[in-house]
């Protein structure tokens, strides 16, 4: 096991690099120059000498390559991802404090999508082709079919409209009023976490009924179990070895999801910092954000594959 | 005295895209305590679904028992509630099943599941219960038992599942033990010593034991009765001499045939009888052996015959007394 998780952690290595080059390149293709928008809103006259001043000030004047190798010089040996273009800032202390919240809220959509999606699905699956296991089979193709932010949408606007109430836009820090700053983040993870959930509870459902027709499920059966321990204790555990791939695979979509939610529920996260540095081009702030959350998907998959360890003692005695 | 078990009558019946399909047909036997019965047939004859209906293990759907009584100690298992069954299976009856190698559950330890039956019966605690896994894996005799309670079943070999298996039957001391093909998927070599084991436990803990099996060689060493089954019925029933030495159904003689002498027998299989098993959506009307009975009248083709008494609790379901066929002689 050991073992395996060194081999795993030093994979990673050639994985980030082409992340962190990707994200990069792909970066500056965005359409629009900052140089032109710097100049337009400072009311600067575009002459070509202030042009290349400022090109030169930002650091952007040098080749790509250039510029890569000292952005990613300056992230593995300082640890510092540089600063805002518009503002002094800092690009790590930012993201840093932004973090939390996006990671909050994914974590707390993941965990409805899960809190949704295991029991329906095996529910689904031991009541196969009940009423029950229509109805959830229905709840989930419509959850495929709905996109979250049309949900998130109708959730701001409607009742709104109604009864003239809207969620709070002021943002509650969790150390104020950890009670207030739930709440405020549930509407929007509980809108992210059943369209998630949707996935997740067909590939439980499939996966449970796969292993329910197993030869020790039925050597379970024939102990004398009860239905709910046959399915708790033999089936389970089983059935779940996929599906947290799933959860891993699914990570990309969840950190997606929570900058649509950030949006329109106005928080304060990564995903809303991201939507504005991009309106503005500051490729030092989505660089960053893209590197963290590229960090954030290959760490989250090595935590799903090191789990399995957990649910399957062929792995953890590898 | 009353038997231990008492089938009588019992059909399940499954429904298949070829229509219904009448797995066991009619089947009625009995086991006294402590008896070894044998159940052979070929392959697809309803052997599983005969063992799976005693258990109410028939998954439904497709299939359902749609007939008969099942009588165990005094009770019909076919009339229990669920919870009733369930207080049954594992305690008074333990099965044990052909595939040694998908039959326990890969991600649990074998300690566990062995001396579960003893927490899920006898309400003991989980160390009560592995200590008691430890005792019966020594029982079974899997070499350092007490360190292998913790081991998975991927690090057993295909006899060291199967001994597992035989010790979680064993666990709550059952009076009746259904092994169905236990040896089928193992080496040759592996085969004989575990049905030896099995039948060395069930002598020591006085369970009884209804061993299915393909081999008649099995059959000979191990079986006091023998019924033997053809497309879901029974067609001959007797002690496992009277089989082995008066075959009277000319498919049991068929099958006698493709075996050595009872010596060697010992792992030897079933060569198929010349024609294939019959498709069961389409039985004929009469015999359903008839297409590949060599003793074949017109009367077979017309009515079913039924299992008739031919002295000694031997019978046999066959029009032509076995004197007048000019089948395969039996073994003299
Ligand atoms: N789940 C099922 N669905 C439909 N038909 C079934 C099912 N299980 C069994 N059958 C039917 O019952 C018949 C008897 O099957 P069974 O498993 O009892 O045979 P068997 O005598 O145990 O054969 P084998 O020696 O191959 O184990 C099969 O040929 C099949 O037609
Ligand atoms: S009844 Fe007829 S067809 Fe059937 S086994 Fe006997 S002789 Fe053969
Ligand atoms: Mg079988």
């Amino acid at each position: 096991m050991r073992a395996y998780v060194i081999r795993r952690l030093l994979a990673l290595i050639p994985t980030l690099f082409f992340a962190s080059v990707i994200v990069f390149v792909t970066v500056r293709m965005i359409p629009g120059d900052i140089i032109d928008m710097m100049i337009a809103q400072n009311d600067i006259s575009a002459n070509a000498a202030s042009r290349t001043q400022l090109e030169a000030a930002l650091g952007l004047d040098q080749p790509m390559h250039i510029q890569y190798v000292r952005w990613i010089g300056k992230i593995l040996f300082q640890g510092d991802f540089g600063s805002s273009l518009w503002q002094e800032q800092s690009v790590i202390e930012e993201i840093l404090s932004r973090l939390p919240t996006t990671f909050q809220l994914g974590f707390m959509a993941l965990c409805v999508a899960l809190v949704v999606a295991v029991p329906v699905g095996v529910w689904s699956a031991i009541r196969q082709d009940t009423w029950g296991d229509y109805v959830g089979r229905s709840f989930s193709i419509l959850m495929l079919a709905v996109p979250s932010f049309w949900l998130g949408t109708i959730v701001m606007v409607f009742p709104a409209i109604w009864w003239g109430w809207s969620p709070e836009v002021r943002f509650i820090s969790f150390w104020q009023d950890p009670v207030g700053n739930m709440l405020q983040l549930a509407i929007p993870a509980v809108i992210l976490g059943t369209s998630l959930s949707a996935i997740t509870m067909r590939m439980t459902r499939t996966m449970m009924l796969e292993v329910l027709r197993q030869d020790y499920v039925r050597t379970a059966w024939a102990k004398g179990m009860n239905e709910r321990t046959v399915v708790v204790r033999h089936a389970l555990r089983n059935a779940l070895i996929p599906v947290v791939t799933l959860i891993g695979l699914q990570a990309p979509i969840l950190i997606g999801g929570t900058v649509i939610m950030e949006q329109i529920f106005v928080i304060p996260g990564m995903g809303l910092m991201l939507l504005e540095a991009v309106s503005r081009r500051d490729y030092p702030i989505i660089t960053g954000v893209f590197l963290i959350v590229g960090v954030a998907v290959v760490l989250i998959n090595l935590l799903v594959d090191l789990s399995y360890g957990l649910l399957d003692p062929k792995v953890r005695y590898r | 005295m009353s038997k231990l078990l008492e089938v009588t009558g019992l059909t399940t019946r499954f429904r298949t895209e070829r229509g219904a399909v009448m797995a066991v047909d009619d089947v009625s036997f009995d086991v006294d305590a402590g008896e070894t019965l044998a159940i052979v047939g070929e392959s697809g004859s309803g052997k599983s679904v005969t063992a799976l209906s005693l258990m109410r293990l028939i998954p439904n759907p497709p299939g359902e028992i749609t007939a008969g009584t099942v009588m165990f100690e005094g009770r019909d298992l076919l009339k229990l509630s669920d919870a009733e069954m369930q207080a049954v299976r594992g305690d008074r009856i333990a099965m044990i099943f052909q595939e040694p190698m998908t039959s326990l559950n890969p991600s649990l330890t074998v300690g566990l599941q062995v001396g579960e039956p003893v927490q899920l019966h006898r309400g003991a605690t989980w160390k009560a219960a592995l200590e008691k896994a430890g005792e019966l894996l020594m029982r079974v005799r899997i070499p350092d038992a007490k360190a292998r309670v913790d081991a998975y079943p991927h690090q057993f070999s295909g006899g060291m599942r199967q001994r597992a298996m035989i010790a979680m039957a064993l666990a709550c001391q059952p009076k009746l033990i259904i092994a169905d093909e236990p040896t089928t998927a193992l080496d040759v070599t592996v085969q004989s010593q575990i049905l030896s084991l099995l039948k060395e436990l069930t002598r020591e803990t006085g369970a009884a034991l209804i061993l299915i099996t393909h081999d008649l060689g099995v059959v000979a060493r191990y079986a006091d009765r023998v019924s033997v089954m053809y497309a879901g019925r029974v067609v001959e029933t007797g002690t496992a001499r009277d089989i082995y030495k008066r075959p009277q159904h000319p498919y049991t003689r068929g099958l006698m045939a493709c075996v050595p002498r009872l010596d060697g027998a010992l792992g030897s299989r079933l060569v198929p009888i010349e024609g294939q098993p019959p498709d069961l959506s389409r039985l004929p009307p009469g015999c359903a052996f008839a297409p590949r009975c060599v003793d074949v009248t017109d009367k077979c083709l017309l009515s079913r015959p039924v299992l008739e008494d031919v002295g000694g609790g031997h019978h046999k379901a066959c029009f032509v007394p076995a004197n007048a066929a000019a089948g395969v002689p039996a073994h003299a």
